[in-house]
């Protein structure tokens, strides 16, 4: 077998949830999920599209910032990745800030961006923080940045899938409203997730392990797909594609 | 000496950055799409106080220096981010000081409330929002049942943005004042919604933009220009489109820098008092 980085494992487990899409996109300090939807776009013969904000090469969008949420509010947009300072059992989302009152939060992390909107409207929300920790994955979230689906009637034809990690992958269970952890990284246990994840989760008794990236779909990552995404992320190629980086130079 | 464009008035920056009284509210793009940073070091050459900025929809360097340089009053941004580039200290530790009013919002809600203004209604509902402590934090959002459902609705309404000045950085404006913003779309809805927009350039360019329909789709129409500056490499150290990088290593040493006021004090002696320095 091949060896490969945690980033890369990230970046191939990505691209396979995003299959089946015709529309990605990506947002702001997203280098993983930019390099899984074009890996996952040049996967899929031509049949994904796939939008990287702050991308010259590949943004197609030609009205302005708007056009992404429009085209997310008329439900043209697949899938998109949101994150969080924290990310609590009920998948509810913060990025605005944790400790002490708002708005003077002891920790003040950049804002919302577009969550707020985009969870509720995009069908394959994938909730993506590479630290697993305690502190990241909590009971409950000190801000609600974006709310976790309720099935209170609010219009909500979108919502997240799941969240990856560092250590592994949750599907979300929208009528449970809970988290189930449905595989583990190679290297890690689900010891180690239950140790370092601070909401309760579903687990069955077996929990398969995540499914690793064959040769040839590293290849491709290495190359092209480095190639691409260091137009809008240089400083995060330099440092997991050094080979490539290094050859462009 | 530059002449006038038109009925558009050519300034020096500084000259352009004095046409913005204290208190003004200004709408500034993101980072992709053209910061007027020359200016921005103006305005804090001019001492300007109690800013209202609104981000479409988000911001970075601008409003992390305008914030350390105490010209805030409000901000009202979906995000505050320097991206790769590491923390906007000057920004948390005005926040944290409560220097200015945050309005703490959602990408699309900006936009939304500026195609409003743009508009000359008052209102734009929005989906989303519900159940969100920003909308909880937010005074000025209301909620209401969609007039038009026969079933329960609640849809999120925004007042709409008028902002005093929409202040940006483009590759060029042509002999008559109008500017080529390509396809730079929150530009235009910027400029719609703001009573004037003060422009930074590039260059001046001897050519008529509305002469063809190719150029004419990219291009903002002067009426919206209340004055232009031209400012070689004016966003920088930020990007311009594709036509100049981060400048990486200006941005590493504004990182160290502004991690103390006293740093970012020393910093704006070097780069933002002393003109010729940045430019």
């Amino acid at each position: 077998m091949t060896s490969f980085s945690r980033q890369e494992l990230l970046i191939t487990t990505i691209a396979r949830l995003l299959q089946g899409c015709r529309l990605v996109a990506t947002g702001a300090s997203s280098p993983i999920p930019g390099a899984g939807a074009l890996l996952a776009r040049a996967q899929s013969n031509g049949r994904m599209r796939v939008n990287v904000l702050g991308s010259v090469r590949n943004d197609f969008l030609c009205d302005g910032g708007v056009e992404l949420f429009d085209l997310a509010g008329q439900g043209r947009l697949d899938a998109f990745f949101l994150g969080g300072g924290q990310i609590d059992g009920e998948a509810n989302i913060n990025l605005v800030g944790a400790g002490g009152e708002y708005p003077q939060t002891a920790v003040r992390w950049p804002g919302s961006f577009g969550s707020g909107y985009l969870y509720y409207l995009v069908p394959r929300v994938i909730l993506f923080r590479e630290e697993h920790t305690r502190r990241v994955l909590v009971q409950t979230v000190d801000f609600i940045s974006s709310a976790g689906p309720k099935n209170d009637g609010t219009y909500r034809p979108g919502g997240p899938i799941g969240l990856l990690t560092n250590l592994c992958w949750f599907a979300f269970d929208r009528d449970k409203r809970r988290f189930r952890l449905d595989s583990v990284h190679p290297g890690h246990t689900v010891e180690e997730v239950r140790d370092n994840t601070g909401f309760e989760f579903d687990c069955a008794d077996e929990v398969p392990s995540t499914a690793v990236p064959d040769a040839a779909t590293l290849t491709l990552l290495r190359t092209r797909i480095a190639a691409e995404i260091a137009e809008t992320y240089p400083r995060f190629v330099a440092q997991v594609f050094p080979d490539l980086a290094a050859a462009g130079e | 000496m530059t002449r006038d464009l038109g009925q558009v008035p050519v300034h020096g920056l500084d000259q352009l950055a004095a046409q913005i009284p204290n208190g003004a509210k200004i709408a500034v793009p993101p980072d992709y799409s053209g910061v007027a940073m020359a200016l921005t070091r103006a305005m804090i050459r001019c001492g300007l106080r109690d800013l209202h900025v609104v981000c479409v929809p988000v911001s970075g360097l601008q409003v992390e220096m305008l914030a350390g340089a105490g010209c805030l009053g409000a901000v009202e941004t979906s995000a505050i981010t320097l991206g790769e580039y590491g923390t906007a200290y000057r920004f948390q530790a005005a926040l944290k000081a409560g220097a200015f009013r945050m309005m703490d919002a959602t990408c699309p809600a900006v936009h939304a409330a500026i195609q409003a203004g743009g508009k000359g209604i008052p209102f734009m509902p929005l989906r989303g929002l519900l159940g969100t402590d920003l909308l909880k934090n937010r005074p000025d959002w209301t909620v209401i049942d969609n007039p038009f459902s026969k079933d329960e609705d609640p849809v999120v309404l925004l007042p709409a943005i008028r902002p005093d000045f929409a202040i940006f950085h483009a590759p060029f404006a042509d002999r008559n004042g109008n500017i080529f913003i390509g396809r730079r779309r929150e530009l235009v809805a910027m400029a719609h919604a703001a009573t004037q927009s003060l422009v930074t350039v590039e260059e001046i360019r001897d050519v008529d933009l509305l002469a063809s329909e190719e150029s004419a789709a990219g291009t903002l129409t002067a009426a919206y220009i209340g004055g232009i500056a031209e400012a070689p490499r004016g966003a920088w150290p930020i990007k311009l489109w594709d036509i100049y990088e981060y400048d990486e290593d200006h941005l590493k040493l504004y990182g160290e820098m502004a991690r103390t006021a006293e740093g970012f004090a020393g910093y704006c002696d070097r780069f933002v008092q002393d003109q010729k320095a940045a430019e």
